[in-house]
């Protein structure tokens, strides 16, 4: 691990200033930095320690209904709070799909949504990545790539973000809360991260020193509990990364589909909202036809980028359970064992 | 540049005198403590047998700047028996042959400690295996780790599961 120099700011403000030094890090748990420095991946010649800022790790009911969580709310903190598991039942299983027990008792919700990707070639400091050393080449490119995008790779970069948390939370409308040398600002998850296109170094909006404060739910979000679920498929049951996932969310009126949720996992470089199949499916009766047509349609655009056309098909059937799942009902005792596609 | 970060490690007040900044908790707890009962696995977070208690809950120490947890409360293998008598959890272990080569025990311990703690498993083999899924076993004795953990679970009871951790 290179040597760096270790600041722990005493607020949000001496934070961002602490960081906008270039060649800077923030620290929250450190569950995926301290694994990337250890490796080489990257080397930040300054840690900027925020696990110590005051009042970044509550989770707040707002006034208007939504739900406001801290940057340095803990993974299994959030999953395990009663009302939020309640009112966001599909981000609770998902935040327990993910990782293991003791990475999830640390790991922070601002820390989740900047993880970075787990290509075998990005940790590979021996091979050509784009994203780790712009301009080298893309391993991963003709070589194992059956994990990788399906949607929005280029020819430069073919990874996938990791996240299970964001999943649901594109779905439902979060908005990143971010505070920078010019202030506070805020912007939609879906539009956080960024696909790899010729510069996939970039993997968000963030800019230089910018820090997340805050993730925010919708009080909207919350009129999908009774019918939302995340389904994962790994190539374990436990303590991997998906292969696929998705999360649905249904409004139902009697029968009927009032209104639909869905975003994808595991197939591209950011949670993938998929609006056209949530169109087929407003209004519509849940029935097995409907949702083929609405896996059809979240598919529309996926091309396999190697050896990983399976996902394409395999992300089309998790669709159709995954809302079928949410139609037949949020379980009453929430999780259930978090998202096995067996269960 | 010095910096200093204070632990209580198994109920004792420590003052580590820390000249980098890169130490992890683990290495604290190994070298400079003496304690290595927490052993170093695969040291990137992946195998689950450097986990330790902090602040009451498993964790991997490996992952942990030391400095980051300053006033941190620290629970190794060390500190979990009661004097000569094992904790419940070590007694389970040992009577359902929950090791082999026993370089995991200590993480897997651990581990089993915080899960209960956590609530437990409510005698659900399935949910012992999720909830274990952050210790790896290269011998192979998870049949023994789940039944240990089930025994644990209750023995303990789920009166005294704030008390363990």
């Amino acid at each position: 691990m290179k040597p760096f120099d270790y600041v722990r700011p005493a607020t949000v403000r001496e934070a961002v200033a602490a960081a906008a030094e270039p060649g800077a890090a923030y620290l929250a748990a450190g569950t995926n930095l301290m694994d990337l420095m250890k490796g080489g991946i990257i080397g930040p010649s300054r840690i900027v320690d925020i696990t110590h800022l005051p009042d970044l790790d509550r989770i707040e009911e707002l006034p208007d209904g939504g739900v406001r969580i801290g940057a340095l709310v803990r993974n299994a903190d959030l999953a395990h709070d009663r009302d939020f598991a309640r009112r966001f039942p599909a981000v609770a299983e998902a935040l327990l799909s993910g990782a293991s027990a003791q990475l999830r008792n640390a790991a922070t919700v601002g820390g989740n949504l900047l993880q970075r990707t787990r290509c075998a070639y990005f940790y590979d400091v021996a091979g050509a990545c784009n994203k780790r050393d712009p301009g080298s080449g893309c391993d991963a490119r003709g070589g194992d790539n059956r994990l990788h995008a399906v949607m929005g790779w280029s020819e430069r970069c073919i990874a996938t973000h990791p996240s299970d948390f964001c999943v649901p939370l594109v779905a439902l409308d979060a908005v990143v809360e971010l505070e920078g040398g010019a202030g506070r600002r805020e912007i939609p998850l879906e539009t956080f991260h960024r696909l790899p296109g010729d510069a996939p170094q970039h993997e968000s909006m963030l800019g230089p020193g910018e820090m997340i404060v805050a993730v925010r739910l919708p009080a909207e979000a919350a009129r999908f509990a009774a019918h939302a679920r995340y389904l994962k498929v790994r190539e374990r049951t436990s303590y991997a990364f998906a292969v696929v996932s998705a999360a649905a969310a249904l409004r139902l009126d009697d029968d009927t589909i009032a209104d639909a949720r869905l975003a994808l996992g595991g197939v591209a470089m950011k949670p993938w909202r998929a609006r056209e199949a949530e169109r087929i499916l407003a209004g519509a009766r849940p029935d097995a036809s409907v949702l083929c047509r609405a896996a059809e349609a979240a598919l529309a655009q996926a091309k396999p980028s190697g050896d990983n056309g399976f996902k394409i098909v395999l992300a089309r059937r998790i669709v159709v359970r995954a809302l079928a799942l949410a139609a037949a009902g949020t379980p009453a005792p929430m999780p259930a064992l978090p998202a096995s596609p067996f269960a | 540049m010095g910096f200093s970060t204070t632990l209580t490690v198994n109920g004792v007040i420590r003052t580590v005198q820390l000249d980098d900044p890169r130490l992890t908790l683990l290495d604290l707890l190994r070298e400079r403590l003496g304690l290595t009962g927490t052993k170093k696995g695969c040291d990137r977070g992946q195998c689950g047998a450097c986990t330790v208690l902090l602040d009451g809950r498993r964790v991997n120490s490996c992952l942990a700047l030391a400095i980051s947890h300053d006033g941190a409360q620290v629970l190794t293998i060390e500190g979990v028996a009661y004097g000569n008598r094992l904790h419940p959890v070590q007694e389970a272990f040992l009577a359902n042959d929950g090791l082999q080569c026993g370089f995991c025990t200590p993480g897997q311990i651990m581990s089993a400690i915080g899960l209960i703690a956590e609530g437990g498993a409510g005698g659900d083999a399935e949910r012992v295996r999720e909830g274990m899924s952050g210790n790896l076993c290269r011998c192979g004795a998870y049949q023994g780790i789940t039944e240990a953990v089930l025994e644990a679970e209750r023995a303990l009871g789920a009166a005294d599961r704030k008390e363990v951790a």
